[in-house]
């Protein structure tokens, strides 16, 4: 039998009656399983519907230093309007940006029904005291943030401090108020599939509506097989509880090619209830175009040059 | 900006995503109208032929001979006179450079093998491209790099080959099949007559062009078509070996046919296996293997994990788990590359399945099948599970050899070691459990000549397969599989 963390008082896992079972992860099973899914061919008009479906649920993300009020309101208008040639095409979900850059990114996106997404609590590493944190997450909302992108203290849960973990995330989601609350698990910290089940799982106990599976900032981000588990984990905490937790990947993935078989995974783990932005969402930068130059190429039959698209 | 969101709106959004077609293309394959028997590298025409169908769509695919005794004669003839006449005394690793040119021509054709293979035998093309095809070919890699080391593989021995094998191969896995028999035959010395399936004989008439691609000398390699009648005609032949990979009924006629007459055999026969998953098992995993050990291949499997016993404090998130697992597979067109499951062999395989399962029902048992719309032509069953399934069901103690799961309980280890040797068959069985000493355990005390441990239905060229009690004798695969044909002075 698998040792049960740890867990605090009220911790309304889905694993009432039967707490020991955070259960396991089969690695090579696994694996083997979201090979076989990435081999989906999907072509013609449900490639269309797929490529339509991965640009509502987008995310549209710049997290960097170089940041500035600028860079932001470009992206705003290419979440808007991604494709300016062709107004069938859907704006993302959300954009998503540091603190200081929220207050621009809400200015441009206000009525429009593109969500802004700030990330809080010290992203990337989360290494900061809880005050800080909490205090970051209330600025961001009161700025007018939609959503919340936070990051899991990797160090409390990588030795063992589960309850710690959890606490956590159940204070950032208190002083999210109204706003969506996304955790962010930063799988490649967490070395094993058990690792990111068991977090997926203390983390969705704390009841936020997303988890997520990175922050973008480290290689090896956003994998087939973890995106799995983490549907696994999502799955089962619907069957036992009837919540639908939503899910985000994020990191690396750039080819339409990538987004559709992240779709189809979703599509036949967590079923069709699961394909809308409101619990599907993909943390991308360069993504957008690669999608544009496949949504043109399925409706004229040829390929566009890069340079029809724009950069934002 | 409201304009743009109002735009949004506009946007028609289709609520489900259903996938469009794919289609593998047919093109690759060139069909002739009729097929004669493959005799001492030439086409003999038959007197009597026979039709051969995709069990997808009844469509008439070609004319196949229907070999009589006497074409059996000459085909044996032919392999003995190749036999005799050089290839016994080939050295191995000239040997192993026509099981290596062999291979090597399989994996370049290997598209048109899978095509051919999912329209003759209704198996969805995801399976004959990725497994059938690429594990024939490294069938024949393998028992190439034994066919100069026969004397290492059985040291302080000395081996010689036996002369003549009749082999006969059964309908699920026919090309695959065709590779676990000739590979080691061949390695090892022997010629070969070889007789497919009934129903699908198409690759193997495939096959005969890769030999002669290969140049393979004449003889070498026969191969004979027909129903069982040839069968039967071949094991009467002056042949020094049988190996028969079929149903236990036959298997149990050959056995009596050859008893006293002194040739060898080896039978690789039913199975009614246990998958038996314990409650600290990886259960998303678990639920995998269970739809990949009895819907595999629409379950056509001798090594089939028919019986799934699952421990009872777990059977309710597991059941769940499994119809939710069952409510997506794909069932349709085989050369689609969306498809889970294909179609049944033939009409006398759905009719055996259409009964085995009227019978589950009546003696009680729960049935369930997720909603699947089926094609209106061709031979096509839904993936079934039973629940609430006695051990003395027939569906518990029979080979359905369909996709027809049936699920027990086991409340301890012992229960399940007892439950799951408690059946005359014995070939393969499965363990799901996180604790490695409870895989060792139970693998010793199970009755079966594989054990898969969290995994089901995988197979290597280097792992010898077979059975205990009704499930056969004799190993083919490994080292072992070169054994049952060599003599040894």
């Amino acid at each position: 039998m698998v040792q049960a963390p740890a867990l605090p008082a009220g911790f309304e896992l889905p694993l009432k009656q039967r707490l020991p079972r955070i259960g396991a992860v089969d690695q090579v099973a696994l694996e083997a399983r979201a090979g076989e899914l990435a081999k989906r061919s999907i072509k013609r008009e449900s490639k269309l519907w797929a490529l339509e479906l991965a640009i509502r649920c987008c995310d549209l993300t710049t997290l960097e230093g170089q940041d500035t009020p600028g860079k932001v309101a470009a992206l705003c208008s290419k979440a808007l309007r991604p494709d300016p040639s062709d107004p069938s095409v859907p704006s993302v979900a959300a954009v998503c940006v540091y603190p200081n850059l929220v207050p621009g990114a809400v200015e441009r996106l206000a009525g429009t029904g593109v969500k802004v997404a700030s990330v809080a609590t010290a992203f990337p590493s989360g290494q900061s005291p809880l005050d800080v944190k909490l205090r970051e997450v209330e600025d961001v909302v009161a700025m007018g943030a939609d959503e919340v992108d936070m990051v899991i203290d990797r160090g409390a849960f990588l030795s063992g401090r589960y309850a710690q973990v959890y606490d956590e995330i159940c204070r950032v989601k208190d002083a999210c108020g109204e706003a969506h609350l996304k955790v962010i698990l930063e799988v490649s910290e967490l070395g094993t599939y058990d690792n990111v089940r068991r977090a997926s799982l203390i983390a969705m106990a704390a009841g936020p509506d997303f988890i997520k599976t990175s922050t973008g900032k480290l290689p090896g981000a956003a994998t087939l097989p973890v995106h799995l588990v983490m549907l696994e984990a999502i799955r089962d905490v619907y069957e036992e509880t009837g919540r639908r937790v939503g899910m985000k990947p994020a990191g690396g993935i750039r080819a339409s090619k990538n987004a559709i078989q992240y779709l189809v995974q979703l599509h036949e783990t967590l079923g069709p209830d699961w394909l809308t932005p409101d619990l599907y969402r993909i943390g991308a930068s360069s993504l957008v175009n690669d999608i544009l130059m496949q949504i043109r190429k399925e409706k004229t039959g040829a390929y566009q040059s890069r340079d029809y698209f724009t950069n934002d | 900006m409201a304009e743009i969101s109002k735009r949004g709106e506009r946007a028609p959004v289709p609520a489900e995503w259903t996938y469009a077609p794919a289609p593998e293309s047919r093109e690759i394959v060139r069909l002739r109208e009729q097929y004669g028997l493959f005799v001492g590298g030439e086409w003999l025409e038959p007197a009597e032929s026979y039709e051969t169908l995709s069990p997808a769509t009844e469509e008439v695919l070609a004319q196949v001979g229907q070999a009589s005794a006497a074409d059996v004669s000459l085909a044996v003839a032919a392999a003995r006179g190749a036999f005799e006449d050089g290839w016994s005394s080939l050295p191995g690793n000239e040997r192993a450079k026509y099981l290596f040119r062999i291979a090597r021509i399989l994996q370049e054709r290997s598209r048109e093998f899978a095509v051919l293979e999912s329209l003759n035998g209704g198996k969805p093309i995801k399976e004959s491209r990725d497994v059938d095809v690429p594990l024939a070919a490294a069938h024949f890699f393998y028992y190439a790099g034994w066919a100069d080391k026969l004397e290492y593989a059985f040291p302080n021995r000395t081996p010689r080959a036996l002369g003549v094998a009749g082999q006969i191969i059964p309908w699920n896995f026919p090309l695959l099949m065709l590779a676990w028999k000739l590979a080691p035959a061949l390695a090892s010395g022997n010629t070969v007559v070889l007789k497919p399936a009934e129903t699908t004989p198409l690759t193997a008439l495939l096959f005969c062009d890769v030999l002669r691609q290969a140049e393979l000398p004449a003889g070498v390699v026969n191969i004979v078509t027909g129903d069982g009648r040839t069968g039967a005609a071949l094991v009467d032949a002056e042949v020094d070996k049988i190996a028969f990979t079929g149903s236990t009924e036959v298997g149990k006629a050959i056995q009596r046919r050859l008893a006293g007459t002194g040739k060898r055999l080896t039978l690789e026969l039913g199975g009614k296996a246990a998958n038996i998953i314990f409650d600290d098992a990886a259960l998303d995993q678990a639920v995998e293997g269970i739809v990949n050990g009895i819907y595999f291949n629409q379950g056509h499997v001798c090594c089939a994990g028919s019986r799934l016993f699952v421990q009872e404090s777990i059977a309710e998130p597991v059941i769940e788990k499994l119809k939710r697992r069952m409510a997506t597979l794909r069932v349709g067109d085989p050369l689609d590359k969306n498809t889970d499951v294909g179609a049944i062999n033939s009409r006398a395989q759905l009719e055996k399945i259409e009964e085995l399962v009227a019978s589950g029902r009546e003696e009680g048992a729960d049935v369930y099948q997720p909603p699947c719309r089926l094609p209106e032509k061709g031979y096509w069953f839904a993936p079934t599970v039973f629940t609430n399934v006695a051990q003395s069901y027939r569906i518990a103690q029979e080979e359905i050899f369909g996709p027809v799961l049936s699920v027990l309980t086991f409340r301890t280890p012992d229960e399940a070691i007892e439950k799951a040797n408690n059946t005359p068959y014995g070939l393969s069985a499965g363990v799901w459990t996180e604790k490695g000493s409870r895989i060792l355990w139970m693998a010793e005390r199970l009755r079966a000549g594989v054990v898969w441990a969290n995994t089901y239905n995988r197979f290597d060229p280097a792992s010898p397969f077979g059975g205990y009690k009704e499930s056969g004798f004799g190993r083919e695969g490994g080292r072992h599989g070169l054994e049952p044909y060599l003599a040894f002075d």
